[in-house]
């Protein structure tokens, strides 16, 4: 069964212009409904105010980084199911294995093609 | 500096080009470069510590990086303005990300700090250790950019 385009993507980046990248790969991928924010502080408002179904972000933001925020997520009853995807700019083991240990879905390493963006949503959301 | 250390970053800018931007950059032969003048009109440049430390930094020529961050938001830009400030830092820190993955199979361990951006014709660049640093320059079909390098092994007492 094919992945719903529709769902509606929380995308994270203190970078506007990552941001924008990241927003055309996905429309490149069929994902259009897609929501910003500029980091995990942002984020957390964003989610309180309105129902997200998936949430992409990097993982080095200031005022709460990524992994801060997968943390709060994972913490809220109303949020704890929320699939996350974090990216990240490098592929250190050790980060990997922290973000695993809070609960991440998957991790994808910058820089990265809408094909491998795509498949990595697709894998999230089918073992759901 | 370590020659060896210089091929992470010329292998982890090409990759970084080429799945972001669509660009293949053709890279040239090495230089030493003993000054602070920048040899392009935007550069983003990021310090490290750790087993290895000191700074890269990526110069781009007008030309080729309205090019590149164009190709990276899928909408022509055309001229230096803060979307493309913005692109320098992010593909700074990427690139980095990817040599420093690299550099970690020779068993070093390398922090990177937060890019920082400058543009304008004739700008410099400090390097965090000073003296030379290893310049390798590139071509793309618009123009030319360097990645500028200058790092030193911390050895172990």
């Amino acid at each position: 069964m094919g992945v719903d385009k529709n769902i509606k993507i929380l995308l994270v980046d203190d970078f506007a212009t990552m941001r924008k990248v990241i927003k055309n790969l996905l429309k490149q991928s069929g994902y259009n409904n897609i929501v910003e924010a500029e980091d995990g502080v942002d984020a957390l408002k964003v989610l309180k105010a309105e129902k997200v179904d998936f949430v992409i972000s990097d993982w080095n933001m200031p005022n709460m980084t990524g992994l801060e925020l997968l943390k709060a997520v994972r913490a809220d009853s109303d949020l704890s199911g929320l699939p996350f995807l974090m990216v990240t700019a490098e592929g250190l083991k050790e980060n990997v294995v922290v973000a695993v240990k809070a609960g991440v879905n998957n991790y994808i390493v910058k820089p990265f093609t809408a094909e491998v963006l795509n498949e990595k949503i697709k894998k999230i959301i089918e073992k759901l | 500096m370590d020659v060896r250390f210089i091929n992470p970053f010329l292998e982890g800018t090409i990759s970084v080009l080429k799945t972001m931007a669509f660009v293949d950059p053709k890279p040239g032969k090495p230089y030493l470069k003993n000054d602070s003048l920048a040899r392009g009109d935007v550069s983003g440049i990021i310090g490290f510590t750790g087993t290895l430390s000191g700074s890269m930094a990526l110069s781009f020529s007008e030309n080729a990086i309205l090019k590149i961050v164009s190709n990276m938001l899928g909408e022509e830009i055309r001229e230096i303005n803060s979307d493309i400030e913005d692109a320098v830092g992010e593909i700074t820190n990427i690139i980095s990300g990817a040599a420093r993955k690299k550099l970690e199979s020779f068993g070093l361990t390398i922090l990177a700090a937060i890019p920082t951006v400058v543009s304008g014709k004739d700008h410099s660049i400090k390097h965090v250790l000073g003296g030379k640093s290893i310049v390798i320059p590139f071509e793309t079909e618009d123009g030319p950019f360097v990645v500028d390098v200058c790092m030193s092994e911390i050895k172990q007492a």
